[in-house]
């Protein structure tokens, strides 16, 4: 330091000095400060490349989860299969054999023999077991179909499906694949008349958990977490908001408030299972409510999610000057007038950012769920949030460890939607911040 | 607004209120329980909320068989769930503690089977293994020239000729694990005894008694080596799998039916000469398997609606038999004889209690 201020004070110090001395010594200063910048770039452009590899690995294996196989099916729907009454009681159409129905148009286009029941067997299981509801649901939503043969859209087996996507290799040995070399060929022949094709997979999106890749979706999961966003939002925004407001407008400086300030940042970093041990204990055995519920979820992320809400409001309330206050005062506004009518609405961008970035945590979040009976096998829609129901991120953790290969794309493509909901949350947190935070 | 956020606050609180009120009655099954199970309890209730359109689907838990049955065990009641899914069968403890918390007519249903089998691989060649050749690779302490030394074996080859040359990396099954158990009663504790390792294990115990001393025995014959050769997997077999497809030369532990689901990438070894199939499974040629049960609560029976439906269903032909839907996906079915037991028994209702006498 002396070395480089002295020169400044004392001239004779520089005439002392070799104009080359001086201007490699400014060169080194300056190789110093591109060198600081290049660690930053690297910093950044390492960062990047982790990220970029993170997401394409998951987009390359989940991109294939949006499509789905399925045969384009002829199903003649006579009037023999559904009983004798004419017309067929609700009861013939719920107990129809629609399997046999299916697997007819099935047997019809590929030329399979009904007769001859290893065959009949190996091409039924091109099917998704899931065939027969196909066609009762269509059946049930139009009863004058009966009698007609109707095109449907009818689902491939899970190995159909892989097999199609190429994540089964046909080359190896036929005792060591899901499909014999039967039903490649059958399957083959349907690719290549046109009736066996790749479909947009709305299904991801619409059913609840199966155990068969091709019925398995997240729309138990998207409801589950919408509930307990919701709960979250219930409950966490306005107890978040009314104690920021006290703390920072009206809470005399002491001890006490110190230490709640303290315990405010600390919770904000407890390890969130912490908040799922405390959610079984206070909400499931001491209240009552029923395990696998959203609202349990969504209170114990409530939970998790309030203090990120206080500070974050805590943060956009101080950030309003002091002279709006005090002119709102000094007009005669009370205090309350004071806060509601001028600093709230000034600082709502702060508090819907640190809102939104607090739920976009709750989003995401499996491991308190773990311990308030959340992770489960949940079929059918919650239709109140006492039901049970499960979340995003805990159906992306139960397919992970499914065995089929089917479940490998859809774990991706779950991943793929859970991240499409944060980055839009996300953006929708910059936005606001963007558009309507002032500066003073 | 202050105003606002009172009404807000109320109109939450009152909602909650109701919500509890609703959740009295409680219309739909809850099971919770072992991971092994779940893919088998998922095809039920699946088929089951087919079945039955009047009835709920039940909901299914996993987190593991003691986590399950520690669950079931904490009472009677609608906030209390129906059935545990267990990879084994209750221990005396955790019945005790069942009883004290109300629980004491359990019913105890056997399903099926579930083999373990060890693979590698696909490019790895044939395997031939023997509990003593697992035993000599993966053990802590294993016999050389008749007395006990730390395991010094670092290939396959080493252990016996005929295996590949290959350094030994095992992934098995982690402690918390209802398959590590199996693991180590049928494939340690056997290679075990095969080389002469109990006795000079035996020798070496300390104890007050025999008993004592022979149990403390077997646990030096199941300590596995922990120099990095066998590595413990706390995941699920889809870890397993991954490590195995990073490691070419690693074998590693699986379910049956997880192995039958990825045998384009695995391939596995047999056991004493025996292939692991449904058919050597099931009659027992094959060594390395277990029962797989479920605990229901009888005093949840006819009180929650779908429970005894259920059961009765879980159990019944078109599940259980040898061409329904469960051992499609891999599960090794009862013989018909033990099935028709279930049957009876499930019926019956007869609990766990005067089943043991």
């Amino acid at each position: 330091m002396t070395v480089e201020t002295a020169p400044m004070a004392t001239g004779t110090l520089i005439a002392s000095r070799s104009k080359q001395d001086i201007q490699a010594r400014i060169a080194k200063r300056y190789a110093a400060e591109r060198r600081f910048r290049a660690y930053g770039v690297s910093a950044i452009l390492f960062g990047i490349l982790f990220l970029v590899a993170l997401f394409s690995t998951i987009l390359v294996r989940g991109y294939s989860a949006f499509t789905q196989s399925a045969f384009t099916l002829d199903v003649n729907l006579d009037a023999g299969a559904f009983g004798s009454s004419s017309p067929p009681t609700e009861s013939d159409l719920l107990m129809a054999d629609y399997t046999k129905l299916a697997n007819r148009a099935l047997f019809q286009v590929l030329g399979v023999d009904p007769a001859n029941r290893a065959d009949a067997k190996a091409a039924a299981a091109l099917l998704s077991a899931n065939a027969d509801t196909q066609i009762r649901k269509a059946v049930l939503a139009d009863p004058s179909l009966i009698g007609k043969s109707v095109q449907l859209t009818l689902l491939a087996h899970g190995n159909v499906d892989s097999l199609m996507k190429g994540q089964f290799d046909r080359n190896i040995p036929e005792g060591r694949r899901q499909l014999s070399d039967k039903q490649l060929a059958w399957l083959d022949k349907a690719a290549e008349a046109g009736f066996l094709a790749k479909h947009f997979n709305t299904g991801l999106f619409t059913y609840g958990a199966s155990s068969k890749p091709e019925t398995a979706g997240v729309g138990v999961a998207l409801v589950g977490s919408l509930y307990m966003m919701l709960i979250v939002l219930l409950f966490a925004v306005p107890l978040g908001v009314a104690a920021a407001v006290y703390l920072e407008e009206f809470a005399p400086k002491n001890f006490l408030t110190d230490t709640i300030e303290v315990n405010i940042n600390n919770l904000a970093a407890v390890p969130s299972i912490v908040f799922g041990l405390l959610g079984l204990a206070i909400f499931i055995n001491f209240m009552g409510i029923p395990r696998s519920a959203s609202l349990v979820g969504g209170l114990v992320l409530a939970l998790m999610t309030l203090p990120t809400i206080i500070i974050a409001t805590r943060a956009a309330i101080s950030a309003v000057p002091p002279s709006i206050r005090e002119a709102a005062l000094g007009v005669g506004a009370s205090k309350m007038q004071s806060i509601t009518h001028h600093v709230l609405p000034l600082a709502v961008p702060g508090i819907l950012t640190g809102t939104i970035i607090g739920l976009a945590k709750a989003l995401g979040e499996t491991a308190p769920l773990l311990m308030i009976g959340m992770v489960a096998f949940v079929v059918e829609y919650p239709k109140t949030p006492i039901d049970a129901a499960t979340a995003l991120p805990v159906q992306i953790y139960m397919w992970a460890t499914a065995a089929e290969r089917g479940f490998v794309e859809r774990t991706a493509g779950a991943t793929l939607i859970l991240l499409a909901f944060l980055v839009c949350m996300n953006v929708t947190a910059v936005i606001l911040r963007r558009r309507y935070e002032r500066r003073w | 607004m202050n105003s606002k956020f009172i009404a807000i606050t109320t109109a939450t609180a009152v909602g909650m209120g109701a919500f509890a009120c609703a959740a009295l009655a409680r219309d739909q099954v809850k099971v919770a329980g072992s991971s092994t199970v779940l893919p088998y309890a998922n095809i039920v209730a699946e088929q089951f909320g087919k079945t039955f359109s009047n009835l709920k689907t039940p909901v299914i838990e996993s987190g593991g068989s003691s986590a399950g049955l520690k669950q079931f065990c904490a009472g009677v009641g609608e906030d209390k769930i129906d059935i545990a899914n267990s990879s084994r069968k209750i221990k005396p403890a955790e019945q005790e503690e069942c009883a004290k918390a109300g629980v004491a007519d359990i019913v105890e249903v056997k399903f099926g089977y579930d083999g373990i089998v060890f693979a590698v691989d696909s490019g790895a060649g044939e395997w031939k293994l023997e509990p003593k050749d697992l035993y000599l690779a993966l053990a802590a302490e294993v016999p050389k020239d008749g007395a006990l030394v730390a395991n010094p074996f670092k290939t396959w080859k080493e252990v016996n000729a005929t295996l590949p040359d290959f350094p030994i990396a095992a992934f098995i099954p982690g402690e918390k694990h209802g398959t590590r158990e199996v693991f180590e009663e049928k494939v340690l504790h056997a290679g075990c005894k095969a080389t002469g390792g109990d006795k000079l294990q035996l020798a070496k115990a300390e104890g007050k008694d025999d008993e004592a001393k022979k149990k403390a025995a077997d646990k030096a014959c199941n300590k596995v080596r922990k120099d990095g050769a066998a590595v413990d997997i706390d995941g699920d077999y889809t870890e397993t799998l991954a490590r195995i497809q990073s490691n070419k030369q690693g074998v590693g532990v699986f379910g049956l039916s997880f192995y039958e689901n990825n045998k384009d990438k695995l391939k596995v070894a047999t056991i004493n000469g025996v292939e692991p199939s449904l058919e050597t499974v099931a009659s027992g040629k094959y060594p390395v398997s277990r029962p797989l049960y479920f605990y229901v609560k009888k005093a949840h029976l006819g009180v929650i609606p779908g429970l005894k439906e259920y059961v009765e269903f879980f159990t019944s032909d078109k599940i259980l038999s040898a061409d329904g839907p469960l051992v499609e996906y891999g599960l090794v079915p009862l013989p018909d004889a033990e099935r028709k037991e279930v049957q009876e028994l499930v019926k019956s209702g007869k609990t766990l209690a005067t089943a043991a006498k």
